[in-house]
């Protein structure tokens, strides 16, 4: 098995592992950022190069560098591969830039976003953005579509990672969505703003990284971090059935996949059980859900993490941030 | 007087049809080809040195060699003739004027690589050459040169011609892959490359135009021969389109290694700049590559004189380097405005970006929305290196190759005439012309 080295931790992987993987099975801070790949999509990934690295020495048999910065989601190990990611400035300029790209046509509407709170390209910013923006001129606007019944396209805030595009090949193969144009004014859409109704498209909701695409039973009724999440299902002849129920009080406001720690679900779930299914009386409970580290939805009651034996980001790093 | 290999017989009549072609040495070499074996003709094309002459210069041979030839798989080769740099008419001049040579180079590439199925991808602008091209095609399927047991060599090929679409991003080889598929033409991620998995998922190679028509001549005279020809690594004849203001633009079949000085200012190629102006700057390669002034261009910053060969203008690296690209040779006299043409190429790609992946999709847009800005006299002197470090943070980090060739023009256009930029955002640019002549107390032209 290839052995590969991650900014000083040396990682014994499967052939064919991509850098990004390797990464997240060492884990801690040294895992690139993802804002288009997504493990359970295949294709996915490569688009949005905030996930590039430095690959220092490319194998054992052949150590000379790569020249130019390579995006891990899509560039597997070889064994004997050095790769730089957060010892390396120039990356970190690079993913600066990279963020700043992302960042200069989105409306930064966050206060009137559903997203926010559970965004990644909030994060990405606080992690690795500029605090100001150089741009000045008219960011591009597009008008709001309606996907289907059930989910919002509001394409001002897309980021054009192409997960959507992925689901609707993946798992809805009867739908024509894709993108329209090209170059800056490429723009998602379905064929003619024509929706084919299809029982897994509202997963396209749960893979977008921004508020792009919004489920249209929860926009507007609340904050996520004023809603608690608990884990639930119900025996779904369709899907798995494993969700997560978001309650405001007595009443479930909506209902989602279960992500895990890198913002990805762990199994896709039907439209049934994401739009029709909004009562207790549903579902059978399994209880409150562990709130990753970096949400806001704990509202600052941030958990105890243990510290890794690297030295990871640990809590009390965390709460001094939140302090200070 | 260059020796021609390409663009010989020209002026015989006839030479467009498959006649005039064969009344003139033509096909001749394929006779030769089907006689050898596949891997004499890839070692030949090795033995010449011949590299792509599409813009990267890769060695062809080394391309060839590879191929991945799994039991049971069809390989696939593809001609690139999606020529859409601009400064670059090479391709559309030698397939207007002899299509027989690339269709000849197509058929003893196809047998040198065990293709049975071999496409053209022409750009959809050159439609006129498309038909050009099918009526080649439809004479060389009734001489027996295409189709079933070619010349009775028990060798088949299958050759079709594809008309694109008119995007420039579909050039870039996995994009024209995805294009001739079908598909968005969006470039594909890399590894797999096309010589592993490329058309329907199968071995394929994608060449250009001129690399495929080169191999006709050097089946004629053979690799060794050929690669007598030009300087060191550098080997043979390449087609440069010069265009701009000289006396004579056109395309020029050169020997690589003609000094740059005598290309522009010889009259057996581009005679001097028009008007007796002065040379100001160059584009060497098609507008991707960097533009070089006139002192550099004519020499390296060692003082050598420089020569149109892919080492010499290379020489210096981006600081005071440039690249043979395409051989798209655009030549800008004193009177040109460096910034404004930097729009124009600009304003190019920003329109033929595909929007795939984030730095060159909102990067090409916005440094064209700044020069815009510094053009209509509202620029401001931050902005000059807001411009540096955009195409900074675009170069290398994109998918394919054509973030590089957005950012290129625009690194090199501000390290060599800065101080023409701020002279646009002093006099607050094109539009106030005559405020700036006031300003420097000149007299109006």
């Amino acid at each position: 098995m290839p052995k590969v080295t991650i900014d000083g931790h040396t990682i014994e992987v499967p052939e064919g592992t991509t850098i990004l993987e390797a990464a997240r099975k060492i884990g801690g801070d040294i895992v690139p950022p993802t804002m288009c790949y997504y493990s359970k999509l295949k294709t996915s990934g490569g688009y949005c190069r905030t996930c590039l690295v430095k690959v220092s020495k490319g194998s054992e048999k052949d150590p000379r560098p790569m020249p130019k910065p390579v995006a891990s989601c899509r560039q597997t190990v070889m064994d004997g591969m050095e790769v730089q990611n957060i010892t390396s400035p120039e990356i970190l300029d690079a993913r600066a830039g990279v963020v700043e790209f992302l960042l200069i046509n989105h409306p930064l509407d966050c206060p009137v976003c559903d997203q926010a709170g559970e965004c990644n390209l909030q994060d990405l910013s606080y992690e690795h953005g500029h605090e100001v923006s150089r741009l000045d001129f008219r960011k591009r606007t597009f008008p709001m579509i309606d996907i289907g019944d059930k989910i919002k396209l509001h394409m001002n805030r897309c980021i054009m990672c192409y997960r959507c595009v992925k689901v609707a090949e993946q798992l809805c193969p009867e739908r024509v969505h894709g993108v329209l144009n090209r170059g800056w004014d490429s723009e998602i859409s379905t064929y003619i703003e024509q929706a084919v109704d299809n029982e897994w498209s509202g997963n396209m909701i749960d893979v977008c990284p921004v508020g792009a695409l919004t489920d249209k039973t929860f926009r507007f009724k609340s904050r996520v971090w004023f809603t608690k999440p608990v884990d639930a299902h119900r025996d779904c002849p369709t899907c798995s059935g494993k969700v997560v129920l978001w309650y405001q009080g007595e009443e479930v406001l909506r209902v989602t996949g279960r992500k895990d720690q890198w913002g990805e679900v762990d199994e896709f779930i039907c439209n049934e059980c994401r739009f029709d299914k909004k009562k207790t009386s549903d579902w059978v409970i399994e209880g409150p859900r562990h709130i990753d580290r970096h949400s806001v939805i704990s509202q600052n009651h941030y958990e105890e993490l243990k510290k890794t034996e690297a030295g990871f980001i640990t809590s009390e790093k965390l709460g001094e941030k939140a302090h200070n | 007087m260059s020796r021609k290999l390409l663009l010989d017989n020209l002026d015989k009549p006839g030479i467009q049809s498959i006649t005039g072609y064969s009344d003139n040495g033509g096909y001749e070499a394929l006779r030769k080809a089907l006689q050898m074996k596949p891997e004499e003709i890839v070692s030949e094309v090795q033995k010449s040195g011949l590299r792509g002459r599409g813009g990267a210069g890769f060695p062809t041979g080394m391309k060839w060699s590879f191929i991945a030839k799994p039991e049971g798989v069809p390989r696939y080769l593809v001609c690139n003739a999606d020529e859409s740099e601009p400064g670059t008419f090479k391709d559309r001049y030698l397939m207007e004027h002899k299509p027989h040579i690339l269709i000849e180079g197509m058929i003893i590439s196809s047998f040198a690589l065990g293709a049975n199925t071999s496409y053209i991808y022409i750009r959809g602008e050159m439609m006129y050459v498309f038909h050009i091209l099918q009526k080649a095609i439809d004479e060389a399927y009734a001489a027996g040169y295409l189709g079933k047991n070619i010349l009775g060599s028990g060798f088949n090929l299958d050759l079709h011609v594809h008309c694109g679409a008119g995007a420039y991003i579909c050039g870039e080889e996995t994009a024209l892959i995805e294009s001739l598929e079908g598909k968005r033409g969006n470039p594909r991620i890399k590894p797999p490359f096309p010589a592993v998995k490329g058309l329907w998922g199968c071995p394929t190679v994608v060449n250009n135009v001129e690399t495929i028509a080169a191999v006709v001549p050097i089946i004629k005279i053979t690799g060794e021969e050929y690669a007598k020809i030009g300087i060191g690594k550098s080997t043979g004849t390449k087609l440069i389109s010069a265009s701009g203001h000289i006396n004579k633009p056109g395309v020029y079949e050169i020997e690589l290694g003609v000094p740059v000085e005598e290309f522009i200012y010889s009259d057996a190629y581009c005679g001097g700049i028009k008007n007796g102006k002065q040379l100001k700057a160059v584009v060497a390669g098609g507008s991707s590559v960097p533009v070089l002034p006139a002192h550099l261009i004519l020499k390296t910053a060692a003082g050598e004189p420089r020569l149109m060969t892919y080492e010499s203008l290379a020489d210096g690296g981006f600081a005071t380097g440039t690249m043979l690209g395409s051989g798209g040779f655009i030549v800008m006299d004193e009177d040109t405005s460096v910034v404004k043409n930097l729009w124009t190429f600009a304003h190019f790609y920003n329109h033929e970006s595909c929007g795939q992946c984030s730095p060159c999709r909102e990067g090409t847009g916005w440094m064209y929305r700044i020069l815009n800005k510094i053009l209509n006299g509202k620029g401001e002197m931050k902005d000059i290196d807001l411009l540096w470090n955009i195409q900074g943070n675009i170069e290398g980090k994109t998918i394919c190759p054509l973030g590089d060739a957005a950012a290129w023009p625009v690194a090199s256009s501000i390290r060599h005439f800065r101080s023409e930029f701020e002279a646009y955002i002093n006099n607050h640019g094109m539009k106030d012309v005559k405020h700036y002549y006031r300003l420097n107390n000149l007299q109006e032209a």
